[in-house]
């Protein structure tokens, strides 16, 4: 297992939980898609997961080892971490931004070497971005930054990838871009955890899926199992048609016309 | 690998070929103009590093009192060479226990001149490229850590509590060392109790701490102006107005051995994590999930930056601007990597205070206050660049 998370809870006043009673796990090359609704603690959750919070119960362990007892750069060199959106300050080329990812294998006073470059150089490559080496971060749009930071991610060479609704932002274009980046990364043996607003694109990728509401699990399994009609209106309060489409070849998950809105639906 | 930017100063150093030949050919290279080859010849972005040595022994002949170059370094190098002598000539006396002469250059020159340049021009120089330097390095490096371009070294209340310890010991000793010491210490009390709140209440947060230092620092302002309205008008006033304009007038030998190591110790400091404050300019939380213990590296940097800052103010008083301009200047040349703009930022603030220093012993009779300076070059020059090239924050 690389990522194991045992009955995990959270607060962050003591008193009202954010999640409890936790349980996850992850395996080489599987992903995890975590659905949820809006404020649910799923990035609550991410962050206990990277040691940036400590959770009140229960252990969150990487390749067997609790994340409590690890140092920072022990984390980041285990965990690659996408945030949702980056808010770019200074003006830094891809490349420099990529090279931050080899923080965790370069010790405090030192800046990155030969192989540190070379293994920059990988990530843009194996993301196909290459070409975006010199840009300026802040002239990047929502889809190249997107993949920008996964290249800083995967320069940290980790064995988990955890991605913040890595979709939310992009176009459709680029959304069905990512979705296949990170499915080529899982394949290439990285599990891959990922939260996401988007219940279809975890049948696109995902072996497995939760769903957080109120804090607790509800559902957890196989993205079939877990991805229904019945748990996705538990979850977002709606209804939810879950259908195989034959000519997209995937099944996919639209909302029914909730409350009456106008739109016409037959021409 | 072609991995790094270097300035394009390939021409003429390929491997096997003749530099000479390289540089000529360069010359009626395809199109471009003879003037723009041979610019491209010169290492710009190393050149910057002779620039703080060039103005360095330019302000030390030029001044109200000129002097001759050639004879100004003859004075520098063979003075500096018999006080070497003399130094080794007492300690060896100590140690064997009779007395030693070792030999030493002729002096050629003047008391006057040796004063000139040894008690009065040397330590100011030196201080200018110390406090420019430091200056600027301490606010690159606050800028990245508090991710915002518009940061001075003096956010977290620094200069506010100099201010106030100076006038403190203006009001009650009117003693150099004192108000120096007095001012040094509230500087580094004032970003104290800025940190405090900020744990206190954010938990380390830096928009807290940013909120805690506009507190102090307003805090401090009104104790100013409390000493200032109790000061006597006729002596003790004047005083204070002075100091906080900033000058670098009164800076002796012993200034600088006192305040040299703090500068440059935190100066070291800065450079030696130069890598690390990128991580912490993309965010805090990035930052954490990238391995860095960003409180630890915010405590290196804060307290790095204030020890600089302090020592900066202690022996100058406050000098505004350079700390914010400077780096942004750096950012212009060098791009928006800490790996360049600290060293760059160093580098750019020291030539900046000596000319500013130089105009402000030279343009009058009397001596100009560095503050006053420092804005009125500053402001209109930051305002020509914003106009000339693009600035990545601004879009």
């Amino acid at each position: 297992m690389i990522l194991d998370v045992n009955n995990a809870s959270f607060s962050y006043d003591g008193i009202t939980k954010q999640f409890e009673e936790i349980s996850l796990s992850l395996r080489r090359g599987e992903v995890l898609s975590l659905l949820g609704r809006n404020g649910t603690g799923k990035s609550t959750l991410i962050k206990c997961i990277l040691n940036i919070l400590t959770l009140q119960k229960g252990e969150v362990e990487i390749n067997g080892r609790r994340v409590g007892d690890m140092r920072p750069e022990e984390v980041a060199r285990q965990v690659g971490y996408v945030p949702q959106a980056h808010q770019a300050v200074f003006p830094f080329s891809a490349l420099d931004f990529v090279l931050m990812g080899r923080a965790p294998h370069i010790s405090a006073f030192s800046v990155p070497g030969e192989e540190d470059y070379e293994k920059a150089e990988e990530a843009f490559e194996r993301i196909g971005i290459t070409h975006l080496r010199e840009k300026s971060i802040s002239e990047m749009s929502g889809g190249e930054s997107q993949m920008v930071m996964i290249a800083r991610a995967l320069a940290q060479e980790p064995s988990l990838l955890i991605l913040d609704e890595p979709t939310s932002h992009l176009d459709v274009g680029n959304q069905m871009k990512t979705i296949a980046t990170i499915d080529q990364l899982a394949a290439d043996g990285i599990a891959i955890l990922m939260c996401t607003h988007f219940p279809d694109h975890a049948f696109l990728i995902s072996h497995s899926a939760a769903i957080l509401n109120k804090g607790r699990l509800i559902a957890q399994g196989r993205a079939e199992d877990v991805i229904t009609k019945e748990n996705l209106r538990e979850a977002y309060g709606v209804d939810i048609c879950v259908h195989y489409i034959e000519e997209a070849g995937r099944t996919v998950c639209i909302p029914m016309n909730p409350c009456g809105c106008r739109g016409r639906g037959e021409v | 690998m072609t991995h790094r930017k270097e300035p394009i100063m390939e021409i003429g150093q390929e491997p096997g070929k003749n530099v000479a030949i390289g540089f000529w050919r360069s010359l009626f290279r395809d199109g471009i103009p003879a003037h723009e080859a041979v610019l491209q010849l010169i290492p710009a972005r190393k050149a910057i590093y002779l620039l703080p040595v060039a103005l360095f022994f330019f302000s030390l002949f030029f001044g109200r009192y000129m002097m001759d170059p050639v004879e100004t370094c003859r004075i520098l190098i063979i003075g500096s060479a018999n006080a070497c002598f003399d130094g080794a000539s007492s300690l060896l006396s100590t140690v064997s226990g009779h007395p030693v002469l070792l030999p030493s250059f002729e002096q050629t020159w003047g008391a006057s001149e040796e004063t000139v340049v040894f008690r009065i021009r040397l330590p100011r120089l030196i201080a200018a490229m110390l406090v420019g330097g430091g200056l600027a390095i301490a606010g690159a490096s606050f800028q990245g850590l508090f991710r915002n371009p518009l940061v001075s070294p003096d956010i977290l209340g620094v200069s506010a509590g100099a201010g106030f310890g100076a006038a403190l010991g203006i009001l009650l000793s009117g003693n150099p060392w004192v108000i120096q010491v007095s001012a040094f210490v509230f500087g580094i009390l004032a970003v104290a109790v800025t940190y405090g709140i900020g744990r206190a209440v954010g938990k380390g947060s830096t928009l807290v701490l940013v909120l805690g230092g506009i507190i102090v620092g307003s805090l401090f302002s009104a104790f100013i102006s409390l000493t200032k309205y109790i000061a006597d008008p006729y002596d003790t006033l004047p005083a204070i107005v002075f100091w906080l304009m900033g000058s670098l007038s009164a800076v002796s030998n012993a200034d600088i051995v006192a305040v040299a190591p703090p500068i440059l110790l935190g100066a070291l400091c800065l450079y030696l994590v130069r890598w690390r404050i990128n991580l912490l300019a993309v965010g805090e939380e990035e930052a954490r999930a990238l391995g860095v213990d960003t409180k630890r590296m915010t405590v290196v940097l804060i307290i790095a930056s204030t020890v600089i800052t302090a020592s900066a103010v202690c022996i100058s008083g406050i000098i505004g601007w350079v700390g914010l301009v400077v780096p942004h200047i750096g950012r212009m040349l060098v791009g928006p990597d800490f790996r360049k703009l600290i060293p760059v930022s160093a580098i750019l603030g020291a030539s900046f205070l000596l000319v500013v220093d130089d105009i402000a012993r030279t343009l009058t009779a009397a001596e100009i206050p560095l503050g006053i300076l420092t804005s009125l070059v500053g402001a209109p020059f930051f305002a020509y660049l914003l106009t000339r090239k693009k600035v990545g924050w601004i879009s």
